[in-house]
């Protein structure tokens, strides 16, 4: 049972990444950057736990805020570049931070043990739910909870004029402007929202594994984060969510009986899925026809 | 409605628009005709702000707005379509038209939660008007890229009109329709100016542009070389010179 609720942790917490690009990448941003903005809500969040005695919820949104406050200052020079070379900065980025956590000593004594972050050795010892009696389930409901309100929250601005304008950004920014959209806005709004999602995932991240290290939010990490969209498909925040499940529960977890043989046909598996549907597992048509079916069975 | 006055817009060496002066008086159809390459895109861009002017000065409605960003100018009034399609194809029709249209609401003040996250009431009448105006009623939960090319102009028409500009700027709009489609957009731009709207049109459609334009300037160059009425314009020398060469 408890393997399966901390499949369903990791799970919530990489949807909650995949989601914090998908609001990016819907303003047509490539962002290599949510592990590292992932990494900050992650270390703020255990820290103010740990070191301040915050309580959960709290530390949470601090971390969210201040990975979000990050996102929006990356947003700005994130604007001149396009494309690949908004790739190559926001990769940069991910390595800043990482680098960053690597040299980073912050600890205080507490009783017998020295807590707190400490370079290479990482952030352990990060004992919030075990120390407040949360069950591994209470943990995977909360989780849960927090996942499904940043995907209500998503799905209805999905549907309302500033889903729409994100939209609009990301196919065409000549359009866009000619429309009345004010591109710095949009663009880095998004930045700034995704930047808080990420955070919020490194929060829950830091205190359901109690140990955290830089080597945790690397470009692979950040790969996944843009996987999950564009795998999914950009139409619905379903898209995301069920490209976690298939490649973290699917491929990740589900093939582990073929042993090393998993990391090949976990690639292979990948390209096929994107040969079969180019436009992600949920694409706009797909969307269009639940969205038909579901409406009927109404009337 | 619209006053450009010594507008010029150089790339490099190229004088792509050169002392360009124009009036447009509120409520006319302004041609805007010449040869390929004469700086009518780019004029156009000037406008709207896509590209930033070398030197000159635009006015609409006698407000200054040579340096304001593009966006802006939705806000101040001016709409435009593209020559070569540009749609959110994405986007449904209703969602393209939603967009363009909250630059109206900004115009207006309205509040940040209803521009934003309602389906504010006087939104949603002004997009209908605009799709039954360009007949796309009936579509209004397609997806933009799935339109067929003739309802796609029509789209960018109407998504241009929901912001309820002053002026609007149609770029060559008759591009590859068949005479069918080029005599309902006749009627559809004559159904504009009767409403309140300002036209600059832009158009290599000779017969169209002659027959609604209430005055024609004729750009060869990147320069002005006659303006009038159509008939005035197809008399002069400059003109036909432009068009079919010098007789030397």
């Amino acid at each position: 049972m408890d393997f399966y609720l901390g499949l369903l942790q990791i799970m919530g917490v990489h949807t909650l990444l995949g989601l914090s690009a998908y609001v990016v990448l819907q303003t047509g941003q490539v962002s290599l950057a949510q592990a590292g903005f992932m990494a900050i809500g992650a270390y703020i969040a255990a820290m103010l736990t740990v070191l301040s005695g915050w309580p959960l919820i709290a530390a949470l949104i601090a971390g969210a805020l201040v990975a979000g406050l990050t996102a929006c200052l990356v947003g700005f020079p994130a604007l001149r570049v396009h494309g690949l070379m908004l790739v190559v900065a926001t990769i940069a980025f991910t390595e800043i931070v990482r680098l960053f956590f690597f040299n980073f000593d912050y600890q205080i004594a507490r009783g017998s043990l020295r807590v707190g972050p400490l370079g290479g050795e990482g952030f352990r010892q990060i004992r919030y739910f075990p120390e407040n009696g949360w069950t591994t389930l209470h943990v995977a409901i909360f989780i849960g909870t927090v996942v499904a309100l940043v995907m209500a929250a998503l799905w209805w601005m999905d549907r309302s004029r500033a889903g729409a304008v994100l939209r609009a950004v990301g196919e065409d920014e000549i359009a866009a402007q000619s429309c009345g959209i004010n591109l710095t806005a949009v663009k880095v709004s998004a930045m700034t929202a995704g930047g808080a999602i990420a955070g919020l995932a490194g929060g829950l991240y830091a205190h359901y594994t109690t140990h955290i290290e830089q080597s945790n939010f690397t470009i692979l990490l950040a790969t996944f984060a843009i996987a999950y969209p564009i795998l999914g498909g950009l139409s619905s925040v379903f898209g995301t969510v069920a490209a976690v499940i298939f490649i973290q529960g699917f491929l990740v977890e589900g093939l582990r009986f073929l042993g090393d043989w998993r990391n090949l046909l976990f690639g292979a598996l990948i390209v096929l899925v994107m040969n079969i549907r180019p436009s992600g597992l949920l694409d706009a048509r797909t969307m269009a026809t639940l969205r038909r079916l579901f409406s009927r069975k109404e009337h | 409605m619209l006053e450009l006055s010594k507008l010029s817009k150089h790339f490099g060496g190229v004088r792509a628009v050169n002392d360009v002066g124009l009036k447009i008086e509120p409520g006319q159809i302004f041609g805007l005709i010449g040869p390929n390459g004469s700086g009518k895109s780019t004029t156009v861009n000037l406008i709207t702000g896509l590209l930033g002017v070398t030197h000159g000065s635009i006015k609409l409605a006698g407000e200054e707005i040579t340096n304001l960003p593009t966006h802006v100018r939705l806000e101040t009034g001016i709409a435009r379509t593209f020559q070569n399609i540009r749609l959110f194809g994405q986007l449904t029709v209703w969602q393209n038209l939603w967009v363009a249209e909250n630059a109206r609401a900004q115009r207006e003040r309205s509040s940040f939660l209803s521009r934003w996250l309602g389906g504010e009431r006087g939104a949603r009448a002004r997009i209908t008007r605009a799709l039954e105006f360009s007949g796309l009623a009936d579509k209004a939960d397609e997806l933009a890229a799935n339109l067929a090319f003739g309802e796609q102009r029509r789209l960018e028409l109407a998504r241009a009109l929901a912001a309820e500009p002053k002026l609007l700027l149609l770029d060559e709009p008759a591009a590859g329709m068949n005479p069918e489609e080029i005599g309902a957009l006749d009627d559809r731009i004559r159904q504009i100016r009767d409403s309140g709207i300002t036209v600059l049109l832009i158009e290599h459609h000779m017969e169209l542009i002659m027959a609604i334009a209430d005055r024609i300037a004729v750009l060869n160059f990147g320069q002005k070389i006659a303006e009038g009425t159509p008939a005035e314009v197809q008399a002069h020398p400059a003109v036909r010179e432009a068009y079919l060469g010098a007789a030397d």
